[in-house]
């Protein structure tokens, strides 16, 4: 069978190194790979790629990591919210260019790598990249997520500290959190209030995350009712901690303009638009500092679709971060700070939305190629780059 | 509700015409001469001739199948499903008298391979691929090759004969009055065939409900109810097991056709004399009205059936039940 054969890697890759030496050899290595005959990578290996930074803002055109920044970016604590470095992710499978089933080999097929992208306090990073060329399975890798088949290799910062996929997997919906595109992510036959509030047992994390968002409402929403999410949560068993989630479901609800009677329905029964604002609820029940969003306005026009996502604006600017995952250029031109354009299973270039606005400040050739296949630039321009 | 019911009811009178009409023909073409049978084929050969046709005339085989259909039919009407000539009694008091044993067992077999099943599978399904998942399929899939006739001989060897732990057949103990026969007795002599048939039956139900938990396991919202931090186990038992409850519970009333069937080879074979027993006699002795009679009851039984499952998803499913309610206050306008 072939469930049975297949090789498990998954989780394995994640080595823990978390030493500064250490990221600086890595960093070093990852500089030697092949992928430096293109331009970006070069201009990456030769910043400064390691040290922590010790301003706390960056001006537009400083550059480090690789990427540029936004004015919004910010290096809260001298690192950044969430980094992502040298991730490679490809699939053990039967080799389909095999003339008969029986006789195909495993093959290796590599889907990314050597991915580098940063996520800022403050900022909503957009990477950009063709509908089924692996934006998902980044998603995937930073949420801990792997298929048994997959080989996931690099290295995951959160918050300035180097994660495994066994620390990624205690950071889920605490500390980052995903914002799914459909309603097939919600459970059909469960009330979407009793599925908004979660089964996830509160931990020590839970509780932290408590206290952040109590931080977080009180700089947004000048201390609502949020604040009175309970603090000393020792997990969601006892009856006035669940009281305590039903609050804070509501207090969600009310913000983000969900009727009363939202909580007892089915997903079944809600429209596009609150199913995407329970999703969102979903995701910040928890009381995440970076929020991953795939995908989250599929089907909306980029006027509905930047509406839909002031919400995610909101989140980012009380000093979260944000990595919106999207085919639409368009619309991360909009709604984005950061750019990170996605090609061939990595991301070739990673810069402020400012610099589109002329391709001289671009620096890959399949970004400028981007930006001249946009509508409001001249296409044929793009073929002679 | 009304529409519902009157559309139900319909199917459920068609389906008995239709059992009626092809058990009376099944009946009527099949080569046993009911007479023959009975008698037994020395005593008949050594029968005069007048003794011959008073009996063909006694089992109704001079008369013609249609008109023997029709005089059923009249009198079935008028709530008489006849007698059975095999047993000597009203087809409705050998069916009464029989489905007592056999409910006892098929509701044994029925719970038991039901809640067995499903554990099971969603046991395996849950942990796809590991040493418990192999176990699970090793075992359903060799209990669903094997015939239940065969199990059955092999457990009567093993526990009633070479152990000794249960009784060789029947549904009370031989020599004993009827009178002084307990419910111990009788649930001691259920034990064996119940077993057999549950043991059957949970192989189809195990293997489903595994394949239904892998299907929703690898589903969207599982995986979203991961991100949140929910463990495998947390995500199946909030997630999985309600969104399998459906299924199972169609296959659950589904199977009780698949265990009607099996009692009829389990009970003959520990000669327990329950409604397959009857219908295996009453087939084999051309008892005409019985085997109609039977054949009538076990199909309004797994139309009971199936209709449970029809009305319990509307109740359970609030996608189903949301639409009928709204289908009804859109009726209620119109």
């Amino acid at each position: 069978m072939a469930e049975d054969t297949i090789v498990q890697q998954a989780g394995a890759p994640h080595t823990a190194q978390s030493d500064a030496m250490q990221h600086v050899e890595r960093s070093g290595a990852a500089a030697q790979h092949p992928t430096q005959s293109d331009p970006a990578a070069q201009h990456a290996a030769g910043s400064d790629i390691a040290s922590p930074h010790t301003a706390s803002q960056h001006i537009t055109a400083e550059e480090h990591h690789g990427h540029l920044h936004a004015p919004t970016s910010q290096h809260v604590a001298g690192h950044h919210l969430l980094q992502v470095e040298g991730l490679s992710i490809g699939f053990t499978m039967y080799d389909p260019a095999q003339p008969s089933f029986l006789k195909a080999r495993h093959s290796f097929v590599p889907v990314i790598h050597d991915l580098h992208v940063s996520v800022h306090a403050g900022e909503i990073v957009a990477v950009v990249g063709a509908s089924g060329s692996g934006k998902t399975l980044l998603a995937n890798a930073i949420m801990g997520l792997f298929e048994p088949n997959a080989t996931v290799e690099g290295t995951i910062w959160f918050d300035g500290k180097e994660q495994d996929a066994d620390t990624l997997a205690q950071l889920r919906g605490t500390h980052i959190a995903l914002v799914p595109q459909s309603v097939n992510y919600l459970d059909p036959l469960m009330k979407v209030g009793k599925q908004v509030r979660g089964f996830a047992r509160g931990g020590r994390s839970q509780r932290d995350a408590s206290v952040r968002q109590e931080q977080a409402a009180q700089e947004t929403t000048g201390g609502s009712a949020i604040a009175r999410g309970d603090v000393k949560a020792q997990g969601r068993t006892t009856a006035q901690e669940r009281a305590a989630a039903r609050e804070r479901q509501r207090v969600l609800f009310s913000r983000y303009d969900l009727p009363p009677g939202t909580e007892d329905r089915y997903p079944f029964e809600l429209s596009g638009g609150m199913i995407r604002r329970v999703l969102l609820c979903c995701a910040l029940m928890g009381g995440p500092r970076v929020i991953v969003a795939d995908e989250p306005t599929p089907g909306l026009d980029l006027e509905l679709a930047r509406r839909a996502l002031d919400d995610l604006r909101g989140f980012a600017d009380a000093g979260n971060g944000v990595l919106l995952i999207t085919h639409d250029i368009e619309l991360a031109l909009v709604v984005a700070d950061r750019i990170a354009v996605f090609n061939n299973g990595s991301v070739v270039e990673e810069t402020a939305v400012a610099n589109f606005a002329s391709p001289d400040l671009l620096r890959h050739p399949f970004t400028r190629a981007l930006w001249h296949a946009l509508p409001e630039h001249d296409f044929a321009a793009g073929r002679t780059v | 509700m009304l529409s519902f019911i009157a559309r139900h009811f319909l199917k459920f009178v068609l389906l008995m015409l239709a059992a009626s009409v092809v058990a009376f023909v099944l009946v009527g073409i099949s080569p046993i001469d009911p007479v023959q049978a009975n008698v037994g084929q020395a005593a008949y050969l050594n029968m005069s001739p007048e003794k011959q046709a008073q009996l063909h005339e006694y089992w109704g085989t001079t008369t013609p199948l249609w008109e023997r259909y029709t005089h059923w039919f009249s009198s079935m009407l008028h709530g008489d499903l006849g007698t059975s000539l095999r047993f000597n009694a009203p087809v409705t008091q050998v069916i009464a008298t029989r489905s007592i044993n056999s409910l006892t067992l098929m509701a044994a077999a029925w719970v038991i391979s039901g809640i067995l099943g499903f554990a099971l599978g969603v046991v395996a399904g849950a942990n796809k691929g590991r040493l418990i998942d192999r176990a699970v399929k090793a075992y359903c899939f060799v209990l669903a090759s094997t015939p239940t006739f065969w199990l059955a001989l092999v457990f009567l060897m093993v526990f009633a004969v070479w152990l000794g732990w249960f009784p060789l057949g029947f549904s009370v103990p031989i020599g004993v009055a009827a009178s002084e026969v307990t419910v111990l007795d009788a649930l001691h002599h259920v034990v064996l065939p119940a077993l057999t048939l549950s043991v059957v039956g949970v192989a189809n139900i195990a293997l489903h409900t595994r394949e239904k938990t892998i299907d929703i396991l690898q589903s969207d919202f599982i995986r979203f109810a991961h991100t949140r931090g929910e463990s495998p186990r947390s995500a199946l038992l909030h997630h999985g097991l309600r969104n399998l409850a459906l299924p199972a519970l169609t296959l659950q009333f589904a199977s009780l056709s698949e265990i009607f069937g099996g009692s009829v080879l389990v009970e003959q074979v520990f000669s327990y004399p329950g409604l397959g027993q009857a219908a295996v006699t009453a087939g084999l002795g051309g008892d005409a009205a019985l085997l109609v009679g039977i054949t009538l009851v076990s199909a309004a039984f797994v139309f009971g059936g199936n209709l449970i499952a029809n009305v319990l998803y509307g109740v359970i499913d609030p996608r189903m039940r949301k639409k009928t309610l709204a289908e009804k206050v859109e009726a209620s306008h119109v």
